[in-house]
């Protein structure tokens, strides 16, 4: 569901046709490849088929028509429980754990809370890994086990750059409201 | 948890306009491994140094056992840190002109143990942490790493209720400071001693049974 929930994040400051849609995706995850606009299109049909979205205009200026999407009371609800629950912290979780965390960012969401909670879960599995890890006395498994823990690592030292980002960024902000 | 064994409220310290400390409340279990982790300048070894005595805070109270640090005189506190605290600084923070030994049983000589009795003990400790060829040299001839393998043995020697690490495995590589860690919770356990320390390394903190995570000088 992660693209959905990006696009979901997007209509949450307004309506927006496929193309804006499209754009802001690509804008906030720049180092990831530009979304096609196919899947985008797909995307908003399973949201708006799950009454997560729905179409409220229709227009046509001179060229192709464009729908404008806006986001339900039931989407706004599926995003913001989304970006309140942590994600595993299983090998597949870092693209996910990237989509939500930017997300929440644009959104001005308490992202320090989410951080620290996503911490918590990350370094639980640590925990359980490192237990795995002194039980098995193999050094082929231990090293296979330490592939694991070194991609925690990698995703908790990320989470801890972007609440640091995101201090600094409002350290920022209050400096500048304080000139202004 | 298990009884309470430190209990902060309120803490602050500041260094001139930098305030480390800025209230900080927690209480820690005997026996229990804690973690104090969070970005650098966030307080976490100011917060060290307050739980084991070595600095007052300007405000609020550390209770240990039930008795408040800061109501206790210098004397007493100094008693109570060499008895029932080890401590393991960064950097190992070992006295120059003594061996690697002689700073091993320091602890010991300064509550006036029997000089041999203290080498012996010391010399075991040094085994303990792999370190027993280290015996004779001096700090200066010592690499960072092995440095903090005497330390932790210093910290260890007198079999302290409770010891307090900056930075542990801060000197050693992975598999290095795995093996350190392990000799020191192990002890630890042995002696059903409290274990604080301070680390930015995720997998030290993982291997406590708690997280304290600082920033700006608060708890997360």
């Amino acid at each position: 569901m992660g693209v959905s929930h990006v696009l979901l994040g997007v209509l949450a400051d307004g309506p927006a046709h496929g193309y804006d849609l499209k754009r802001a995706h690509d804008e906030r995850f720049p180092a990831t490849k530009a979304m096609p606009y196919g899947q985008v299109y797909s995307a908003l049909q399973r949201l708006q088929r799950d009454h997560l979205v729905e179409i409220v205009e229709t227009v046509q200026e001179g060229g192709p028509e464009r729908t404008v999407y806006a986001l339900t009371d039931a989407g706004r609800t599926e995003l913001a429980s989304w970006l309140e629950a942590t994600e595993p912290a299983g090998p597949y979780a870092a693209d996910e754990l990237v989509r939500k965390t930017v997300t929440a960012l644009w959104r001005g969401t308490d992202a320090a809370d989410y951080l620290q909670r996503q911490r918590t879960v990350h370094l639980g599995r640590m925990r359980e890994l490192l237990a795995l890890q002194a039980s098995v006395s193999d050094t082929t498994a231990r090293i296979a086990v330490d592939h694991t823990i070194f991609h925690l690592d990698a995703d908790l030292r990320w989470l801890e750059a972007a609440a640091a980002r995101v201090a600094d960024a409002h350290q920022v902000t209050h400096r500048g409201e304080a000139k202004a | 948890m298990s009884e309470i064994q430190f209990e902060a409220r309120g803490v602050r310290k500041a260094y001139g306009r930098t305030e480390a400390l800025r209230g900080v409340s927690l209480t820690i279990g005997a026996g229990e491994v804690v973690a104090i982790s969070g970005p650098s300048g966030s307080g976490k070894s100011t917060l060290l140094l307050a739980l084991a005595g070595l600095i007052r805070p300007e405000a609020g109270e550390i209770a240990y056992d039930g008795a408040r640090l800061d109501d206790l005189g210098e004397a007493h506190r100094t008693r109570l840190r060499r008895r029932q605290f080890g401590v393991v600084l960064q950097f190992g923070q070992l006295v120059p002109e003594l061996t690697a030994a002689q700073n091993v049983a320091l602890p010991l000589l300064l509550e006036r143990h029997d000089r041999a009795a203290a080498r012996r003990l010391a010399l075991g400790q040094l085994e303990r942490f792999g370190a027993l060829d280290l015996a004779d040299a001096l700090p200066g001839e010592l690499s960072g790493g092995e440095a903090q393998r005497v330390a932790a043995a210093r910290a260890l020697v007198t079999g302290p209720r409770v010891i307090f690490a900056d930075e542990p495995t801060g000197a050693l590589d992975t598999v290095g400071g795995e093996h350190l860690l392990k000799t020191l919770l192990g002890a630890a356990r042995d002696n059903d001693a409290t274990v604080v320390m301070v680390t930015h390394d995720n997998r030290v903190a993982a291997r406590a049974d708690r997280e304290i995570f600082l920033r700006d000088g608060v708890i997360a």
